[in-house]
């Protein structure tokens, strides 16, 4: 992979070679985000060299990470504190001085996390540039397919913009694995750029669980308003998901009633998701709700009503009473 | 700095959230003929805080302006806005026109800067296009201070803003002074119904129209459409009859 690359960069061209993009890659302990590895799946396709932005508490330690991600040319990182929990008014004027000293810069992604769509738009409206949200796919340099009316449409939309600025859905592209080779990339460390920030940071709430990561887990056994409780909530999926080495999700009622934490809503105004096995449990099927989870590859639907709309979704059904089949099935597996 | 708080509240008109949109026939948008429109859910959250900032803090919100950019009929929008409690409104005109955020953006800093508005609740995203920047975009014009995906708000004595919001895997606190955005989640509040009599005061209520090219800005779309599909359908599944043939189902599909 390494000498093909190599050979790629020679045989082309210096002319036509003066694009490249800049991504931005969020850590947490240390370690890229899968998110942002899909991030750079989707600065590969694009085609231009790769240079990773890194922020934070741990950028540096992320940067060994990044050194075997493909394409990656260059990796900047500033360890500043002032970045750890990516305050917008923080992150967006060093983005805003990197895109403007660098003119080489034509697109800068992000992953489609609450924090990378917190600062892209601000970015953009600084620059005078107008971002594309959530792109789930490259069709050209400038032209690419994003979701719109909670997923019952798909535009494809070509920008006019000198640097395209996109978020990237992450359940769209494939994470970029690690190359078992280091590439050549360079490090710079960049210092803090003073940004007038009136916002402070106060605290913040993890849901802290053993359970795989809701927007990278493989399976996914989720939870509507059929659940009737919190405490069937508790009874039934997490029995069902620990069998599986599942995440727990939820459609926006489950989370409404009250019955667990608005962080694991599935839907257009929660999460977006796209594992191996979705499992819907007590889920009508609302549009919201399939906006978040109808790319699953495989998907179950288990409900008491035969005519609820996620039947039309599910791979596989079952109509019937939850707290029978729930028990049985995490019994059986 | 005033130490009286002056709300903007930016709506918008679009398909009613219980519809599922239909593509038009020239694939460059859906159809809105006989088509019901409301008010975007998230921005009506928006306008019931507002609402319940004036009525938990006694006698700081000085006003309550309700903005829309769209077409005429983007009105009805208005009303219900100002039947929710908003004290005066402005219909910004652009016709069947449909603007970007960046567009938007500029737009409504024109009419914060008329207004002299100091804190601005907007919704996170409009469900039409499920951009999610306006609130972003107008924060960056601004040089303000912003919140975003607020699930729960809070005004204190000094007159700065604590503001709660969903992140990625929990919550997360930060507390602003004025001028501020903040941008509602869906578990900020729950928006009352609007009654008729309310309804009926509302229409006395001032709504100006403003036109768009008295304001200055290049609206000019930065994207271009090139097409809008469905998406594709997925497979017709199956129905097991018992968890034994559900069992063996998933394992046929490889999805255990």
């Amino acid at each position: 992979m390494f000498s093909t690359r190599l050979l790629f960069r020679t045989i082309r061209p210096v002319s036509v070679r003066l694009g490249s993009t800049l991504a931005f890659l969020e850590t947490a302990g240390g370690q890229i985000t899968p998110a942002s590895l899909s991030t750079v799946t989707a600065a590969t396709q694009i085609g231009d060299p790769i240079t990773v932005l890194l922020v934070g508490a741990g950028s540096m330690e992320a940067a060994k990470q990044a050194y075997k991600l493909p394409s990656v040319q260059k990796i900047i990182v500033s360890e500043s504190e002032k970045y750890n929990h990516y305050l917008p008014e923080e992150v967006s004027p060093l983005v805003v001085k990197l895109l403007k000293e660098n003119s080489g810069f034509k697109h800068f992604l992000v992953p489609a996390s609450t924090a990378g769509k917190n600062f892209l738009p601000r970015v953009g409206a600084v620059l005078d540039l107008q971002p594309l949200s959530e792109i789930i796919k490259v069709v050209s340099a400038d032209t690419f397919v994003r979701p719109t009316y909670a997923g019952n449409a798909v535009l494809t939309v070509k920008s006019k913009d000198d640097v395209i600025l996109a978020s990237v859905r992450p359940s769209a592209f494939e994470p970029a694995a690690e190359e078992s080779t280091a590439t050549s990339a360079s490090v710079e460390e960049v210092d803090y750029v003073k940004s007038g920030n009136k916002t402070e940071f106060i605290s913040e709430k993890l849901i802290t669980s053993e359970r795989p990561d809701l927007s990278s887990a493989k399976v996914v056994v989720s939870g509507g308003r059929g659940l009737k409780s919190k405490e069937e909530f508790d009874q039934l999926l997490y029995p069902l998901a620990d069998k599986l080495n599942a995440s727990v999700g939820a459609s926006r009622a489950a989370v409404d009633a009250g019955f667990c934490d608005n962080s694991l809503q599935v839907g257009q105004t929660g999460k977006v998701i796209a594992p191996n096995l979705y499992i819907a449990v007590g889920i009508s099927g609302a549009i919201q709700h399939l906006a978040g989870m109808k790319d699953s590859k495989v998907i179950v639907a288990i409900n008491k009503d035969e005519e609820a709309p996620i039947f039309n979704v599910s791979d596989v059904g079952l109509v019937g009473d939850l707290l029978d089949i729930i028990p049985e099935l995490t019994k059986k597996l | 700095m005033s130490s009286k708080i002056r709300i903007l509240v930016p709506v918008k008109r679009v398909i009613d959230f219980a519809l599922k949109p239909r593509i038009n026939k020239t694939h460059d948008g859906v159809e809105t003929q006989g088509v019901k429109f409301s008010i975007n859910p998230f921005d009506n959250i928006a306008v019931e805080e507002a609402v319940k900032i004036r009525k938990h803090n006694k006698g700081v919100v000085e006003s309550i302006h309700a903005v829309s950019i769209g077409p005429s009929k983007a009105k009805d929008v208005l009303r219900t806005a100002l039947a929710k409690g908003a004290d005066t409104s402005s219909l910004v005109d652009i016709g069947s026109k449909e603007l970007d955020p960046l567009a938007v953006s500029k737009i409504l800093k024109k009419i914060q800067e008329e207004q002299g508005s100091n804190l601005i609740i907007m919704g996170r995203q409009a469900i039409d296009d499920d951009a999610g920047q306006t609130g972003q975009m107008l924060a960056g014009l601004l040089g303000w201070s912003q919140a975003t995906n607020a699930s729960k708000v809070t005004i204190n004595e000094d007159m700065t803003v604590e503001v709660e919001k969903a992140i990625d895997g929990g919550v997360e606190i930060v507390k602003a002074p004025l001028p501020l955005i903040i941008t509602t989640d869906l578990t900020l509040n729950e928006p009352k119904f609007v009654t008729l009599p309310k309804m009926m005061k509302a229409k006395k209520k001032p709504l100006k129209v403003v036109r768009p090219e008295d304001l200055g800005i290049n609206l000019e779309s930065r994207l271009e459409t090139v097409s809008l599909e469905e998406p594709v359908p997925r497979k017709a599944g199956i129905k097991v009859k018992s968890v034994d043939e559900l069992i063996s189902k998933m394992k046929e599909l490889k999805a255990i």
